[in-house]
């Protein structure tokens, strides 16, 4: 428990007209850590997701990370910070090719420019192994091959946290292994990671502690094995 | 296309025009040149904010016809010379574009299109009901009777706009070529993730709406020294909001080439079709050969080269 606070989120609340999608939510995410969330659909995980990196504004609360307060920044400025996260539908940009797609991130974010661009691009798709795939239109790739932009394109703004939304979603087995492999090895490089998956086998292999939202409340926190345990979470997923 | 390159295409282009009009002995070719330049320099603007960056813009007359009244209104208070008339043109349009830019922020797809619509109808009430720069019934102006150097200020003119047609495709080449232009196609494609990626995407498109404002209003500017007749009518004209969003959509929307290519082939079709046929043919020939475009080739006859091209060496 000794590790720095990364990120720190308190009393967040977002409400959308009448409806209340957080309810003063307060967060704790330690660097170095791999850190799960789950909750049952419309729980409130995106719309946290969306106020850490800046898409939503949260209505009240503050965030905080790595010692800066940016509860009021936009999006890019937090992604400059170093907050980067993948989108449950991926988002490519679709006139582009995979490797310009990477460029982006790496030219805004990462503020590199000229041949170290590409070597840093090239890099993350090796890394993620879509080297391959590096000239091929990003519109044209398998559903799988679409997952991993989404984190190489996450990666390619150089994170200090990754925000992982539902990134395995849809995929086979052996391909949310892939995924894993994959995450776990840019957590052993120093990065902080937030994983929001409703696969229970892939979070609870993955995460060292997990927080569970319901109706936009945070209703547990803690290792795999005591949320497991838990009878709150447990009622939240099967009901009474 | 390398800086080079572009440069020496440019720069052969210009001779070429300069040297076909020196041997031409007939003003109506001025007159009709004019009228083609000037869409290729709306073309290019309106395709910085409607084809790099995805925002379709339906308010190209608003742009126009403010920088033509900012000349208007500089001749009648103080005979400003035409170079003070283009930049003040250039400098009130693009203030219009940033303000369009900041009051639609929120706005995205159709609801932006819809108030750039809103933009030309309430700048032209304006300018009916403004007594200054003529009303409704128009203003008459006196231009200079002769520009050094020029055989008619007509033949001055046309070369002026050539000129402006360079400045506005440069521009458009450079900012393509940048990290402005790599920061647009990115909103293009999908503004939340651009964002996200920690492309500023606020700032991006205030550039994108000033730059593509600002030389719109350059291409009205020289426009009442041009026909020496101004009304709101004439240059509210729902012709240059069509023209303008069909010439790059025949082009091809993703390259500096595009709107050019558009320009010339469309803006020459319709000055042919004005004196062979007649002048209310103009837009329906836009909308014919725009709807074929865009069932045929939507990417523009730039992308059908590409396509052709591909499929050849495949």
């Amino acid at each position: 428990m000794s590790a720095e606070t990364l990120l720190e989120v308190q009393g967040v609340t977002k409400r959308f007209g009448g409806f209340q999608a957080l309810g003063a939510v307060d967060l704790r995410v330690r660097q170095g850590e791999r850190f799960g969330l789950i909750g049952p659909n419309g729980s409130g995980k995106t719309t946290l997701i969306n106020c850490i990196s800046g898409t939503l504004r949260a209505d009240a609360g503050r965030i905080v990370f790595a010692g800066h307060d940016i509860t009021a920044l936009p999006a890019y400025r937090r992604t400059r910070l170093g907050i980067s996260r993948t989108f449950q539908i991926p988002k490519p940009f679709v006139s582009m090719t995979v490797l310009q797609n990477l460029l982006i991130p790496v030219e805004y974010a990462g503020r590199r420019h000229g041949g170290a661009m590409l070597d840093e691009a090239m890099g993350i798709l090796e890394l993620m192994g879509l080297a391959t795939k590096a000239r091929v239109s990003s519109a044209a790739l398998t559903q799988i091959e679409m997952r991993k932009l989404e984190l190489a394109r996450a990666m390619a703004a150089r994170p200090r946290l990754l925000v992982s939304d539902e990134a395995m979603a849809g995929l086979s087995s052996t391909e949310v292994d892939d995924i894993l492999t994959i995450l776990f090895e840019l957590n052993k490089r120093g990065i902080t990671i937030i994983m929001i998956e409703h696969i229970m086998r892939a979070v609870m292999r993955f995460s060292e502690r997990i927080a569970v939202l319901d109706a936009g409340e945070k209703i547990a926190e803690g290792r795999p094995d005591e949320i497991l345990a838990d009878a709150l979470v447990e009622k939240a997923y099967l009901g009474e | 296309m390398g800086g080079r390159a572009f440069a020496i295409v440019a720069l052969m282009l210009v001779v070429a025009v300069l040297v076909v009009s020196s041997v031409l002995d007939n003003q109506y070719f001025y007159f009709a040149g004019y009228v083609v330049l000037q869409y290729v320099v709306l073309a290019t603007a309106w395709n910085i904010l409607g084809g790099y960056t995805g925002y379709v813009n339906f308010g190209t007359p608003a742009f126009f016809a403010l920088g033509a009244y900012t000349a208007v209104v500089l001749i009648q208070s103080l005979t400003a010379p035409l170079p003070i008339q283009l930049v003040a043109g250039a400098i009130v349009s693009g203030l219009l574009g940033l303000a369009l830019g900041y009051l639609t922020l929120r706005l995205r797809g159709v609801f932006f299109s819809i108030a750039t619509l809103a933009l030309a109808v309430v700048l032209q009430t304006m300018f009916v009901n403004w007594d200054y720069t003529g009303g409704a019934r128009g203003i008459t102006l006196a231009r200079p009777a002769t520009a050094p150097l020029f055989d008619s200020y007509v033949q001055f003119l046309f070369v002026v706009m050539l000129g402006l047609a360079v400045l506005a495709v440069a521009t458009a080449w450079w900012i393509e070529r940048s990290w402005i232009g790599r920061g647009l196609a990115a909103i293009r494609d999908n503004e939340e993730a651009a964002e996200c990626m920690g492309v500023p995407t606020l700032r991006l498109k205030l550039v994108a709406t000033t730059v593509s404002g600002a030389l719109m209003g350059l291409a009205g500017a020289p426009f009442p020294y041009y026909v020496t007749f101004v009304e709101p009518t004439s240059v509210f004209d729902l012709n240059y909001a069509v023209n303008s969003l069909a010439m790059p959509m025949i082009g091809g929307s993703t390259t500096w080439i595009g709107p050019v290519i558009g320009a010339v082939l469309l803006g020459t079709a319709q000055q042919i079709a004005t004196v062979t046929i007649s002048s209310a043919l103009n837009l329906l020939l836009v909308g014919l050969i725009l709807v074929a475009f865009v069932i045929l080739a939507p990417e523009g006859i730039v992308g059908l080269v590409q396509r052709l091209a591909r499929r050849s060496r495949a």
